[in-house]
């Protein structure tokens, strides 16, 4: 009985791996068959005979489960926005410039998230529960503006209606709460602004640390890349002609890229002149960062006396000297230093990350000058405040005089004035966030004009001037421009960083930047199709976007730093702003801790803002990034020397096999020297013994075909072959190729070492 | 036992099934018998709807050729070779069966890497040479690479993968390769 239970279960097992077998369908229905005639006539014998339905059920379920997890699969990618587009921008430029609008995707997410809680807890509380427009001063535009509020020229220069609405900061009211759900505002405000900073630290740490983390086994990494590529890329899914071309265009372009990074390794020349000339390219682009720092230094300074002067003489250009030289700047220097660049012949991949250094460095020279600059007008305007305050307060004092004085009673109403009306103070920061608008606008407006006439209009020229033009104006001078990834990155990240610092002052200016970049994308795509051509060179991007998202987190606290600054010292403006009244900004909190926690919250911060608690709490944080850092050092240095052993006992193994191919050789002249000891050890180690063997030629088949066919059940042994083919080995006949002088070379010398395999027998005997 | 007409073939949940001639059916009707009416809609003129007595009826390649999930590949030809008992592409029920049992999704990975191989070899000599993977290049790239450049990848290819210093791939130096290629088994697949 149990010799029989074991039969069936051994039947159920060959069925179930029957699918796992290489054999043609013919072999494989035959002994399903057979095996199921067998379980079903014992099974039932056994009284089993349920367990099959339960079994098909379960593989059912399992097929469903599967089919269920490639569906939600396939759904999740289908939401990401733009996949194909960019798939389509790769197959045709390349990993790199893929990469720019990867990034920029990126971005749109995240700037999307900030959006929403801008827009969630700071605008629409107060457009919904706040009080309306013209309500009260600061929601009314004054008196004096009042006729010009609606014109053109003034809204594109944000001021008007623009200025006294809710993209910017004076128009938010300071009630500390608002509407049936008691909203508190001015503590939203505060907290958002702040958030905004929190939430793109963690965004941009986490992404850092995942990018880092797909190091990969660097074992295997490069060591099968051309073959995988060849046997691999195909996807055999692909049945649509367009997705084939776009298939083919990639993966063109991948070959070609990585027969650049081939080349890139084997090219050896001349160090000394390499080093020379690359200390000479650094120091000239030194020569002219440090210029160009100097001029906006100087320029700057020369606006600040043009800025006392009376605003009518000057002309046009001296109003505008600053802008129009950084611009200058910009445009002109991110060649020069690609040209000084040429002398160092890096790696594309490494000469780009160079540049994007210098531009960095020369961009952050502006940044600096334009917050310098915005800074004199803050204080100016502190300074006036102080005045319009001091006699809005007097003005106050005597209506109240006036009025206890003619009217004789103690209980005044307050000034019954039209809001439109009420003296107001300039609002510094409104006027900063004017500006960082201001700028962001035109630095969207720069960016299209540029890819509007640097790429299209010259593809134009290129293309139908070429017609009636001396030289060939596609391949010689000016032809079809190449996509500046540098340049376009570079915008990208500083803007971002204009968007982090003008979010507080202007939380309106978070929506511009969503609406921005998703336009980006579009035109950005489109330009980059019809009117670039791929490098010249084209090469893979870098696995690891670190670079520009470590540019991104050094922006990122550029940017913080003046408006944490702004919080904590500078007093926010009296009649505007969700803060106004207030000493600081961060008084906020205070009162809220104040006012509606409970009391023991209030003693809790008391003494967690005690610096004799701080302090250990700053020396425990910087013992515990040391110890991180050290402990990661340690892991970094395990797998360096994990890689390392995987590495040897690869080549150990590839010399062993061609060890044993030549001492084999050897071994059976050995033989056929000694007939009666054979040394050769068993050979089963490493080959799988080969089952089936033959492996027949097609001819002989074909002349049995109407035989086969007849019976339907005449297996066709010549076709059944197994997965391992027989040791190729045995079927060499000859010495073995081009390493064949260095591996026979290998065969006397290693006596020890071949004793190794063989060495043993002897000492059995 | 039950006596079938038609083929029901699901090859996602691995069941093997039953040819006609067979008395057996198994008990699995989901989904519905796709394969065999995606073979008839080939020729319908030429398959029969009864293979009880197994007709010997094979479809020449220029029909295979055209199916959609095979027309836009560029070893489809060297698939259907490989594939077809012939050898020359023209293709019976069984061999349609085999093939995309082989490309599907449950198929393991060995089983594959073998099939693979042999589609791969252009001129059936159990060895990836020279020329075989310069072929396979070309018709990836659609021969846009130049020659210098297709050298170099071939001799880099069998630089990578020749374990046995021949000068060629053998199955055991491809398979050897292939285990260890991440994307393989989701690009050697294809879904009907």
């Amino acid at each position: 009985m149990t010799s029989l239970k074991e039969e069936v279960e051994e039947k159920k097992k060959l069925i179930a791996t029957l699918r796992n077998k290489p054999w043609r369908m013919k072999r494989r229905l035959k002994l399903l068959k057979e095996c199921q005639a067998f379980v079903e006539e014992f099974e039932g014998a056994l009284g089993k005979g349920k367990g099959r339905k339960l079994y098909a059920y379960k593989v059912m379920m399992a097929k469903k489960m599967i089919k269920f997890n490639r569906d939600f699969d396939n759904f999740k990618t289908a939401c990401i926005p733009w996949e194909r587009k960019i798939k389509e921008v790769e197959s045709h430029f390349g990993s790199s410039v893929a990469s720019y609008f990867i990034f920029l995707r990126w971005m749109y997410g995240l700037n999307l998230v900030l959006f929403a809680f801008m827009f969630g807890l700071v605008v629409l509380p107060e457009v919904m529960m706040g009080l309306p427009y013209g309500s009260i001063p600061r929601k009314t535009v004054p008196r004096a503006e009042q006729d010009r509020a609606m014109d053109i020229s003034v809204l594109l220069d944000f001021g008007g209606y623009c200025k006294y609405s809710i993209l910017f900061y004076g128009f938010y009211n300071d009630e500390r709460t608002i509407g049936v759900l008691q909203f508190r505002l001015p503590l939203s405000y505060l907290l958002v602004g702040l958030g905004i900073f929190g939430y793109s630290l963690m965004v941009v740490i986490r992404t850092m640390a995942r990018n880092s983390d797909e190091g990969g086994d660097g074992g295997d990494d490069g060591q099968f890349t051309f073959a995988f590529k060849m046997f691999t890329s195909w996807d055999y899914l692909i049945g649509n002609p367009e997705t084939a071309d776009n298939k083919y265009a990639s993966i063109t372009t991948s070959f070609k890229e990585s027969i650049v990074d081939e080349q890139e390794n084997q090219k050896d020349e001349n160090i000394h002149l390499r080093r020379f000339l690359r200390v000479l390219a650094n120091f000239l682009i030194l020569c002219s960062l440090g210029g160009s720092g100097f001029l906006i230094y100087f320029v700057v300074k020369r606006s600040q006396e043009f800025a006392n002067l009376d605003q009518d003489e000057l002309s046009w250009f001296e109003k505008n000297e600053v802008e129009f030289v950084m611009s200058l700047l910009g445009l002109v220097c991110p060649p020069l230093f690609e040209t000084i660049a040429e002398l160092e012949e890096y790696h594309p991949r490494i000469a780009l990350k160079w540049q994007l250094g210098r531009i960095f460095a020369l961009f952050l020279g502006n940044l600096y000058t334009f917050l310098f600059a915005l800074f004199d007008e803050v204080n100016a305007k502190l300074e006036k405040e102080k005045s319009i305050r001091n006699a809005t307060i007097w003005g106050l004092n005597e209506y109240y005089s006036n009025y206890s004085s003619y009217h004789n009673t103690t209980d005044i109403p307050p000034p019954d004035i039209h809001p439109a009306d009420v003296i107001r103070g300039p609002c510094w920061e409104t006027a900063v966030g004017i500006e960082f608008v201001k700028l962001t606008v035109s630095d969207i407006q720069v960016t299209y004009m540029t890819i509007l006439i640097g790429d299209f209009l010259r593809a134009m020229i290129v293309r139908f001037l070429n017609y009636c033009w001396c030289w060939d104006l596609e391949a010689g001078f000016p032809s079809y421009g190449e996509f500046d990834i540098s340049g376009n990155v570079l915008g990208l990240i500083f803007n971002q960083g204009m968007i982090w610092m003008g979010a507080f002052y202007a939380p309106g200016l978070v929506g511009l930047n969503v609406l921005r970049l998703l336009t980006s994308m579009y035109y950005q795509c489109w330009a980059v199709m019809s009117c670039n051509v791929p490098h010249e060179r084209v090469f893979k991007a870098s696995k690891s976007n670190n670079f520009y998202m470590g540019l991104l987190l050094l922006v990122l606290f550029l940017s913080l730093l003046p408006v944490v600054y702004t919080i904590m010292t500078l007093p926010p403006s009296f009649d505007c702003g969700p803060f106004s009244g207030r000493e600081q900004m961060y008084n906020v909190v205070m009162e809220t801790i104040e006012n509606d926690l409970p009391a023991f919250i209030g003693n809790i911060f008391t003494y967690a803002t005690n610096p004799g608690l701080i302090l250990p709490a700053v020396l425990l944080m910087v013992l515990a990034i040391y110890y991180l850092n050290a402990t990661s050092k340690n892991y970094q240095n395990a797998n360096l020397e994990l890689k390392k052993k995987m590495q040897m006992a690869r080549d150990e193994e590839k010399n062993r096999r061609n060890n044993k191919e030549n001492t084999n050789q050897v071994m059976q002249d050995l033989e056929d020297l000694l007939p009666n000891r054979s040394l050769l050890p068993p050979a089963a180690e490493e080959e799988k013994p080969p089952p089936v063997l033959e492996k027949g030629s097609k001819s002989p088949k074909v002349a049995k075909r109407p035989g086969a066919a007849a019976n339907g059940k005449g297996v066709n042994i010549q076709k059944d072959v197994s997965l391992a083919a027989p040791n190729p080995k045995a079927a060499v006949t000859h010495p073995p190729g081009p390493r064949g002088p260095s591996g026979n070379a290998r065969g006397p010398p290693p006596g020890p070492a071949r004793g190794r395999g063989r060495g043993t027998p002897p000492s059995r005997r | 036992s039950l006596k079938s007409l038609i083929i029901l073939f699901d090859i996602e949940s691995g069941y093997y099934p039953v040819c006609t001639s067979d008395i057996l059916q198994v008990q699995l009707s989901f989904p519905p018998p796709r394969l065999f009416d995606r073979y008839r809609d080939l020729a319908p003129q030429l398959v029969p709807l009864d293979y009880t007595d197994q007709p010997d009826v094979r479809l020449p390649y220029e029909l295979i050729g055209s199916m959609p999930e095979l027309k836009d590949n560029p070893f489809r030809q060297r698939i259907a070779e490989v594939f077809s008992e012939d050898g020359e592409g023209n293709m019976t029920l069984d061999d349609f069966l085999d093939m995309f049992s082989v490309l599907s999704e449950m198929a393991p990975r060995d089983l594959k890497a073998y099939y693979a191989f042999k589609i791969y070899d252009f001129n059936n000599d159990d060895f990836l040479c020279k020329s075989d993977l310069e072929k396979t290049l070309n018709k990836l790239t659609r021969n846009e690479l130049t020659e210098d450049e297709v050298r170099m990848v071939c001799e880099k290819v069998i630089d990578e993968a020749d374990l046995d210093n021949d000068g060629r791939l053998s199955l055991e130096d491809f398979q050897h390769m292939i285990v260890r290629a991440p994307d393989f088994l989701s690009t050697f697949h294809i879904r009907i």
